[in-house]
């Protein structure tokens, strides 16, 4: 397909300032390929279908809007005093001074650039390679450019159970920074890993992360984004489940400009499952868009989508969720809701859950509900003594419940609880 | 403890009188009863005291201890002692007993200038009084209501009760959706509170539930006034003779 001027321009315009980091090795190749894919594709701009409710102008431009530090300071981050092995990025650079050593037990960690220099890796089976099965049916050109341009990230490979998490943090001390960072995880049958992330990581951010679960594999990955408020993101993560693995992703994400979540993920194998969770918290010019892609190919599997948005001062809100059940996925259990709590009229939530079902003996709901603050429960609160404000602490804090949920590990769930709490009440 | 003059009350979006000229004063420690048909103003009573919206207040005052009630936030009200047991306790999916309870107490100290209560203070009284009532401690971590029985929620308000300590206390229909035994355990918990520094009105259809908390008076509500004040007799009379007779002398 030929791209029209504008978007060829746009896309010689952006990747201008970028170079291929040198270093051959099979990474090169990688590389190279998904610049073939996104010179195909070109950038996506807001005319295109995928892009109706979330304007990618500002992760689109040669360079990242100025965007002032957040001070992060005097804000608790949501994973201090839990156990976990520390990767450490500024500006989209691992910080090896900061971070600690690359050793878990039953884990192999590497860095991108690193490891890539090697003939063979086993990341070469992964790396843009689930990226570029996630082009189809939709296109996702921003994540081929973070496969082409990723100037750092982390390679992991989980033979066993990993005794902590891994935990990424993420740093900003540039106005102007624009990162891009790739991971790879590969979750070997019947291990498990929890991988947390954090922080704003740039002015602009551009991440990916690709995931194969072996069978019965089990992976978890919570991610809390602070209130850094003037921040742009786009992520995607791209999963694939072998016979009986376990796929868990909650986002909690504060008050940032612009954030774009991609979630794609495909059962493959049969009996496996794969829950999406995201709660979304947004003040005045907040936009924040939850994308999901679920494909169920197995038998038996079970996906769940459960997005939850409160939205005030004109903050605006955007799910597109797909379940496809294809030809031959019988048993399948899907499962999608998308709500709102519009906390006054200037708000907006926009939501578009899809369907595509080609097996016949199948289980798939999907809902979606944009509302006001229950006035009788707030009432019921505040006669017992409970100020204005604290109550509707509460309440939202009740309406993200089933969102936060999802987090299987309670010392973690009760870390987002308490997070949100301190924000909230 | 509370005085209640000539209180006018129409709906706020309809212009639909339903307190016209109610007088009510209930002493420290007393306790009142309000029985009265359908539609009498009864709940709107209730709510209006604690400040639901919803409600226009047209004329008449309130008064709680000296302080004009009807001037404060719902919340301000609480943290001044008064306390609404609903008729229906509101379920509230995602936030537990517990937390509800706890942020509930301390804010109402905090507003009272008091030093708020710890957590192992407050988990050790919650347990005490969660036990005499029969409440489960497990309940306690469930959401607020949800999944509860009649008689498990109209306990949980008065565990609240227990908890918040407040002076007056109006318990609207408490007893309704209540069996027998149920009915007898919060009339328990609500007697165990009874104290001289501590009111209470209880709004009821039945005389039944009178049997267990007993009143030191009566009243009769009709067409948003109170038309008859008596002692304990006269909740006997309309279990009688229904409310018929009292009307049409009340007219």
């Amino acid at each position: 397909m030929l791209l029209d001027v504008a978007k060829r321009d746009a896309l010689a315009a952006r990747i201008a300032n970028l170079s291929i980091p040198t270093g051959g090795g099979w990474l090169g190749a990688a590389r190279a390929e998904a610049l073939a894919r996104l010179l195909a594709m070109g950038l996506p701009g807001k005319r295109d279908e995928y892009w109706r409710y979330t304007d990618p102008s500002s992760l689109t431009t040669a360079v990242p809007p100025k965007t002032p530090l957040f001070a992060t300071d005097n804000e608790l981050m949501p994973f201090s005093g839990l156990d976990r092995l520390k990767l450490v990025f500024i500006d989209g650079v691992f910080d090896a001074v900061q971070s600690d050593d690359l050793a878990l037990a039953g884990v192999e960690i590497e860095r991108l650039g690193i490891a890539g220099r090697s003939d063979i890796h086993w990341a070469q089976s992964l790396y843009g390679v689930l990226e570029a099965r996630g082009q189809m049916p939709v296109e996702r050109p921003l994540s081929a450019l973070n496969s082409a341009f990723a100037t750092d990230g982390v390679l992991v490979r989980v033979k066993g159970n990993a005794e902590r998490p891994i935990s990424l943090i993420y740093h900003s001390n540039s106005e102007n920074s624009d990162a891009i960072l790739h991971h790879c995880v590969s979750v070997e049958e019947g291990a498990e890993i929890t991988i947390l992330e954090n922080g704003p990581a740039g002015a602009r951010f551009n991440k990916v992360i690709e995931v194969d679960l072996a069978k019965g594999a089990r992976f978890h990955h919570i991610s809390a984004q602070g209130r850094n408020h003037q921040c742009r993101a786009v992520t995607h993560i791209f999963a694939r489940l072998a016979e009986g693995a376990l796929f868990k992703s909650f986002t909690l994400t504060a008050n940032s400009l612009l954030t774009r979540n991609e979630a794609v993920i495909e059962l493959l194998g049969d009996d496996a499952m794969a829950h999406v969770a995201g709660a979304a918290l947004g003040d005045r010019n907040f936009h924040h868009d939850d994308t999901v892609f679920v494909t169920h190919a197995g038998q038996r599997c079970e996906s769940r989508q459960v997005f939850k948005n409160v939205l005030k001062n004109g903050a605006v809100g955007v799910f597109q969720g797909k379940i496809l059940v294809k030809n031959g996925a019988q048993k399948t259990d899907g499962y999608q809701i998308s709500q709102s709590l519009l906390l006054d009229g200037d708000s907006q939530f926009f939501a578009k859950p899809e369907l595509e079902i080609y097996a016949d003996d199948v289980k798939c709901s999907h809902g979606s509900t944009s509302g006001a603050i229950d006035e009788t429960a707030l009432f019921y609160l505040r006669s017992r003594g409970v100020p204005t404000q604290m109550a509707q602490g509460l309440l939202v804090l009740a309406f993200l419940a089933e969102a936060i949920s999802e987090i299987d590990d309670n010392s973690i769930s009760d870390l987002i609880r308490a997070q949100l709490e301190g924000w909230l009440v | 403890m509370i005085e209640i003059k000539n209180l006018h009350v129409k709906l706020e979006k309809e212009d639909k009188k339903i307190l016209k000229g109610l007088n009510l004063s209930i002493g420290a420690g007393e306790v009142h009863a309000i029985m009265g048909p359908n539609g009498s103003g009864k709940s709107t009573l209730s709510y209006v005291l604690s400040g639901r919206e919803g409600y226009e207040v047209t004329g008449g005052l309130v008064m709680l201890d000296g302080v004009k009630l009807l001037d404060m936030e719902p919340q301000e009200r609480a943290a001044a002692g008064l306390f609404l047991a609903f008729q229906y306790p509101v379920e509230i999916p995602g936030v537990s007993n517990m937390t509800f309870l706890r942020t509930a107490v301390n804010a109402q100290r905090k507003a009272r200038g008091e030093e708020e209560m710890s957590a192992s203070e407050f988990l050790k009284v919650v347990r005490e009084k969660a036990k005499t009532l029969k409440i489960d401690v497990d309940m306690l971590k469930r959401s607020m209501n949800v999944g509860f029985s009649g008689g498990e929620k109209k306990r949980n308000e008065i565990l609240q009760m227990a908890m918040l300590e407040p002076r007056m206390c109006i318990l609207d229909e408490t007893d309704s959706g209540l069996d027998v035994d149920a009915m007898k355990l919060v009339s328990e918990g609500v007697n165990a509170l009874r104290s001289p520094r501590r009111s209470f009105l209880v709004i009821t259809h039945y005389q039944r539930l009178l049997d267990h908390i007993k009143p030191d008076v009566v009243h009769i509500m009709a067409a948003g006034r109170i038309i008859k004040t008596g002692g304990p007799e006269l909740a006997l009379q309309v279990e009688n003779n229904g409310y018929a007779d009292l009307l049409a002398e009340g007219v």
